[in-house]
């Protein structure tokens, strides 16, 4: 039987070998006197995709960003939008648009004539600007809004008009700056959902810079990791999360434990690794690049731990015995922080999958932790 | 284990609670009495903070103004002091007010006072454009020159005002006239026979009144300009404006109420200048400033200056009441 619906399927364009990067960045190199903000990036985006440039403060993500735009220039190296080389290129001439992260939308015009102002600058005719407009105000919800005045719109209702002003231009890339960082939690989460509806609609290719990496996991197809102007990863946010291939990656994408060691022995299924942090062997999934010898981190998420005050008789899973040192109650999880003989800390995050019971883990209980060997990720 | 702290915890809250009890009606009518002390307190220290420079401009501006009124309802005798009274006792039983309008009528009639009032407002008119130009360049790019430099830059803006003004007014005769520096520079390079009469001129005028006036039009401007936010530049490059027109529907409209103050601050007092067209201005271009002067001290004939001096205040004021007007219908909006 034939199935009724086709099922969506994420396109992934950067796999595909004969598709051509719609927005080319080849060595881009950005000084300030002896500061280097990015540091000879290359990134290949695709059309249509949603790009998140994710870093902490003073990663130069910003600075790429602003590069993009042509508010800066670079200092080396060139970047291409379809083909064409827009290095040189002055900002107003620049088929991108950006979203800025103060919004900077225009005090002394109303919401239409902000959104006007781009198309205005086009020399579209007036009934078309007008038609635009209006499109514009439906797509973001704010035609009621039209002849308001910024400061008598909401946080929110700001961050619209500055995202309808931008894409109304029909841009070839909008470049979104933090757009979400000044709304609260609960409207930030529903506006992600919007921001990507927009997108998945109108096909423009989004590039979003977050330090917000809850963020950048819902938002993006693909997620460039940055630190000190260089990317540390791309990827997909499944293999940023799963597979960071860093130490900075592993430690700035969620929370992670990593135990240091070495690999002691190589089995038909996995290798055996000595740490002094855990005094007893690791299991991890054999790995062709792996050799005896090497010093290691193995890494394993905090939610990949199982925790349990009664020993496991799990033989081929990793299993270590601790204190609890401490204990934080989120909600929906719980947060442990194990101190293994060693002294080194354990973090573990279970599910509160049952209200309030008295056979809870609590402070000073000693623990068991099991993880599969497959869940560990092998830093270098 | 650790859990059991909470325990005592509860217990001492719960204490705290029936503590809380009694002691809370006596609270509250202290600080009743406490809020009306200091509500009092405001009242009279706002009344004081208010009164103290209202009084003074009542004392040193509202009541000399109602005496030149007063003296410019007037006519013009030889005595002590040079006019008529206003009440005058007439046959020792009647009480006449005498309230003459010739001077007013003679301001209207004479072409004289019309000339010198169009070509005062004209002079100022220019002189505010020249510095507004001026101005406007030097606040710019001062308020878009690195940080530990903009304070130098200002500094050297107000500098002048250092040095006592009629000083500076005398120094700008010394560049301008016949003999003067520049002329004598000209004529030594070879790029004149003759001396270029400046001094006397309405340009010699225009460049001191500039000069004179072009900080109180920089300060005013640097400081909207210092103030706005370089993103909504880069917003506008970024929606397609080139520079100019970024310029145009950007700078301009969001420093507005700069330039209305500059221009109020430089307009106004050029308008009844008195010193700079007295000085280096021409014989033939009578302005209101000098007329008063003229009109007090040379004629003796007070009742008509006042009328001069009142008339000048009129057109003085209607535009400052203008700017006020804009000032707070600008303020409802943006704020």
């Amino acid at each position: 039987m034939e199935p009724l619906e086709e099922k969506y399927i994420d396109p992934q364009p950067w796999l595909d070998k004969n598709e051509k990067p719609f927005l080319e960045i080849r060595s881009v190199t950005k000084k300030f006197g002896d500061f280097t903000a990015v540091d000879k990036v290359n990134l290949e985006i695709y059309k249509g995709e949603l790009f998140c440039l994710l870093g902490g403060s003073g990663c130069g993500k910003s600075t790429l960003l602003r590069i993009l735009a042509g508010f800066e220039t670079a200092t080396e190296g060139s970047f291409f939008i379809d083909g064409v080389d827009m290095t040189q290129i002055p900002p107003y001439e620049r088929p991108v648009n950006m979203m800025f992260q103060s919004y900077a939308i225009f005090p002394h015009m109303s919401v239409e004539k902000n959104i006007a102002y781009g198309l205005k600058r086009d020399g579209l005719s007036k009934p078309e600007v007008k038609t635009r407009v209006e499109e514009g105000l439906k797509l973001v919800q704010l035609s009621q809004f039209a002849k308001r005045k910024p400061h008598q719109l909401s946080g929110g209702q700001q961050q619209r008009v500055a995202l309808a002003r931008a894409l109304v231009k029909h841009p070839k890339v909008l470049l979104l700056d933090e757009p979400l960082a000044a709304l609260d939690k609960k409207l930030r989460e529903k506006t992600q959902f919007e921001l990507m509806d927009i997108q998945y609609k109108l096909g423009i290719t989004f590039i979003v810079v977050t330090h917000d990496q809850e963020e950048a996991m819902t938002l993006s197809t693909r997620i460039a990791v940055m630190n000190q102007g260089k990317i540390k990863q791309i990827g997909t946010p499944t293999d940023i999360y799963e597979y960071p291939q860093s130490r900075f990656t592993a430690n700035f994408i969620g929370s992670i434990n990593i135990f240091e060691g070495i690999v002691k022995e190589s089995l038909s299924e996995s290798h055996v690794v000595q740490s002094e942090e855990t005094q007893c062997d690791l299991l991890i999934d054999r790995d062709s690049s792996i050799h005896t010898g090497e010093k290691i981190g193995v890494a394993i998420r905090p939610e990949k731990i199982h925790l349990s005050r009664e020993e496991p008789d799990k033989q081929d899973f990793n299993t270590l015995r601790g204190k609890v040192l401490d204990f934080g109650y989120i909600g929906n999880l719980s947060v442990y922080n194990v101190k293994l003989p060693s002294g080194k800390m354990v973090k573990v995050s279970s599910p509160n999958q049952n209200r309030y019971s008295k056979h809870r883990v609590t402070w000073d209980d000693i623990v068991y932790l099991t993880w599969e060997p497959a869940n560990t990720v092998v830093i270098l | 284990m650790k859990e059991n702290r909470l325990i005592p915890n509860d217990h001492s809250q719960a204490e705290g609670d029936k503590a809380a009890l009694p002691t809370e009606k006596s609270a509250k009518h202290f600080s009743t009495l406490r809020n009306l002390l200091n509500s009092f307190e405001n009242r009279t220290w706002r009344g004081v903070v208010i009164g103290i420079p209202y009084l003074w401009m009542l004392m040193f501006f509202f009541l000399p103004f109602v005496f030149v009124f007063k003296i410019s309802l007037a006519e013009s005798i030889i005595a002590r002091p040079p006019f008529t009274s206003l009440i005058a006792w007439v046959d020792g039983t009647r009480l006449s007010i005498n309230l003459i309008f010739d001077n007013y009528l003679l301001l209207l009639e004479d072409d004289f006072f019309t000339i010198a009032y169009l070509n005062s407002l004209k002079i100022a008119f220019v002189a505010t454009l020249c510095c507004l130009i001026i101005g406007y360049i030097m606040a710019y790019g001062i308020a878009r020159s690195k940080a530990s430099i903009r304070n130098v830059l200002l500094l050297l803006v107000i500098l002048p005002f250092w040095t006592s003004f009629l000083l500076r007014v005398y120094a700008w005769m010394g560049l301008l006239s016949n003999h003067g520096i520049i002329n004598n520079l000209l004529l030594a390079i070879g790029f004149i026979d003759q001396p270029i009469q400046m001094m006397y001129t309405d340009f010699a005028m225009y460049v001191v009144f500039v000069y004179t006036f072009l900080p109180f039009m920089i300060l005013p401007l640097y400081s909207t300009l210092e103030k706005m936010d370089m993103s909504l530049h880069e917003a506008s490059a970024d929606l397609g404006a080139k520079p100019v027109t970024t310029f145009l529907t950007v700078t301009v409209p969001l420093s507005m109420p700069g330039i209305i103050a500059g221009c109020m601050l430089v307009f106004i007092p050029a308008v009844g200048e008195f010193v700079i067209p007295s000085l280096v201005g021409g014989p033939d271009s009578m302005m209101i400033g000098r007329m008063l002067f003229d009109e007090f001290f040379a004629n003796r004939d007070w009742p008509l200056a006042s009328a001069v001096a009142v008339v000048l205040l009129i057109f003085l004021v209607v535009p400052f009441m203008l700017y006020k007007f804009y000032s707070a219908r600008q303020e409802g909006r943006y704020v």
